[in-house]
């Protein structure tokens, strides 16, 4: 199993160590999933994403390929800018989803899942050979962690020498953390302000130690999942999947209007099902699987659940025939063979 | 891991008091606890069903993940613990104590030694770790 560089740290600060996609990752850390949770809501939590991959595209025809083999336009990025992304399949479904930061007119860091580096990195070589371009795999080069939640930019404020009231969300910026080269990002995946940085794997535990110092809860990925759930976030494998059209979800706007691979595919196909959100109005959690029925028949199951830490109601994204799809809908979802009454909400399913 | 030795143990983590007037008060231990993580639903059997060892009795759901819990011997719910339905939580703090899920009126009491005492319970734990 892959170990990120904090892994030692994660094992002395206590963490369950998981292993997910290949990798050992803490779930949860003494303080439990909620607390981790509650702490990016209302402070800030410190995530260590380091088995993320990083692939760094380049050469001339970098803007003209990213833009034919992505779904949203990187060529609308501004320099230092980072954007959500999807890379579909000849299909009309998706090999992954990314974030893709551009760092020069033509030069790119694509951040994929670690579970698809490699799928990634195979069709994204595949298609650069058409190009002038190249597709370099940096994923052992970069740790990656990231500060989340409201107080995140007042702890980050007091570590670094730059003013991050200018950096807007999807900026980044170039600083250091006790003298650690940092790739500062405004973004995240909690729903929450926070910031992703990106360092050398060797100064991985010393930055996370000097945010661990000013008071950054470390945070595993329950939370992360939990968090992201709430927020309202698609998870690949669980609402997007090689099989699932984006354009069936609330993530259309990352599917612009310009040719892109498989693009004939994805808009041949009609939407049987829509990806649509859930809460429960009696008690059960929905888990990935468990099957939803309008009107007494089977239309569709759940690709994620949880019980919402915030708010304690029961959460889900379901994939669910159209007719059943609309806000306001009734439906139920099965749980252990009983059926569990949940209507159909728009995410976030928090702060609304 | 606190595992106590006035209990036995069944391999799927549940543990059982020896009988008091007949009852066996059954939870889960403190290792099955903090495998599951932070428990935030829990789903009791109904008083008066009968149960046989073994059978799927009650549901204990953490952030992540629903686990079935399972009458490690035979007899009839007399007891369910109301109070997890609103603090599930007491099940991490209090494994042993507050946190236990179900009373069972039992017949044949030497069904209880089929069950692993605490130090068999606590090998085959340390080997699932």
């Amino acid at each position: 199993m892959k170990r990120t560089p904090l892994y030692d740290t994660h094992v002395a600060l206590g963490a369950r160590m998981v292993e997910f996609a290949g990798w050992s990752m803490p779930v949860h850390y003494p303080s439990g999933i909620q607390q981790e949770h509650i702490a990016v809501r209302s402070d800030v939590g410190l995530f260590d994403v380091s088995h993320m991959g990083e692939i760094r595209v380049l050469g001339e025809d970098a803007t003209k390929f990213l833009q034919f083999a992505t779904l949203n336009d990187p060529g609308r990025l501004k320099l230092g800018r980072g954007q959500y992304n999807m890379l579909p399949n000849d299909r009309g479904g998706l090999i992954d989803d990314l974030y893709v930061y551009r760092e020069k007119e033509n030069e790119y860091l694509v951040v994929a899942n670690a579970a698809n580096v490699e799928p990634v990195l195979t069709q994204l070589r595949g298609l650069a050979s058409d190009y002038a371009c190249h597709v370099v795999d940096e994923s052992s080069t970069w740790a990656l962690m990231a500060l989340q939640g409201p107080g995140s930019a007042l702890l980050l404020g007091r570590v670094v020498d730059v003013d991050l009231t200018e950096l807007r969300k999807n900026a980044t910026v170039l600083t250091a953390v006790s003298g650690c080269p940092v790739k500062l990002s405004r973004t995240g995946y909690t729903g929450e302000d926070g910031f992703e940085l990106f360092c050398h794997p060797t100064d991985a535990p010393i930055v996370w130690d000097v945010l661990g110092d000013e008071g950054a809860l470390p945070c595993g990925l329950g939370a992360r999942d939990t968090l992201r759930l709430e927020a309202g976030f698609p998870l690949y494998g669980h609402e997007l999947t090689d099989s699932t059209n984006p354009l069936c979800t609330a993530f259309t706007w990352v599917v612009k209007d310009k040719p892109f691979y498989g693009r004939d595919a994805m808009w041949g196909r009609s939407c049987p099902r829509r990806l649509v959100g859930l809460k429960l109005e009696a008690r059960g959690i929905a888990r990935q699987g468990y099957r939803v029925f309008f009107e007494g028949r089977p239309v569709g199951e759940v690709s994620s659940g949880t019980l919402s830490p915030l708010t304690r109601e029961s959460i889900a994204f379901a994939w669910v025939e159209t007719p059943a799809g609309q806000e306001g809908t009734a439906i139920e979802v099965e749980i252990r063979g009983q059926r569990v009454a949940a209507t159909v909400v728009s995410p976030p399913f928090f702060g609304q | 891991m606190d595992i106590r030795d006035n209990l036995r143990y069944a391999t799927s983590h549940e543990w059982a008091t020896e009988p008091d007037g007949g009852l066996v008060t059954v939870g889960i231990s403190d290792y099955a606890q903090d495998q599951l993580g932070d428990v935030v639903y829990v789903e009791l059997p109904e008083p008066g069903r009968k149960v046989a060892a073994g059978d799927a009795v009650a549901v204990v759901e953490s952030v992540k993940t629903a686990s079935d819990i399972y009458a490690p011997v035979s007899g009839t719910v007399e007891a369910v613990n109301e109070a997890l339905v609103d603090t599930p939580e007491k099940i991490n703090e209090s494994p042993y104590g507050d946190g236990w899920l179900f009373r069972l009126r039992v017949e044949d009491a030497s069904e209880l030694r089929t069950l692993l005492d605490p130090d068999a319970y606590r090998r085959a734990a340390a080997e699932e770790d």
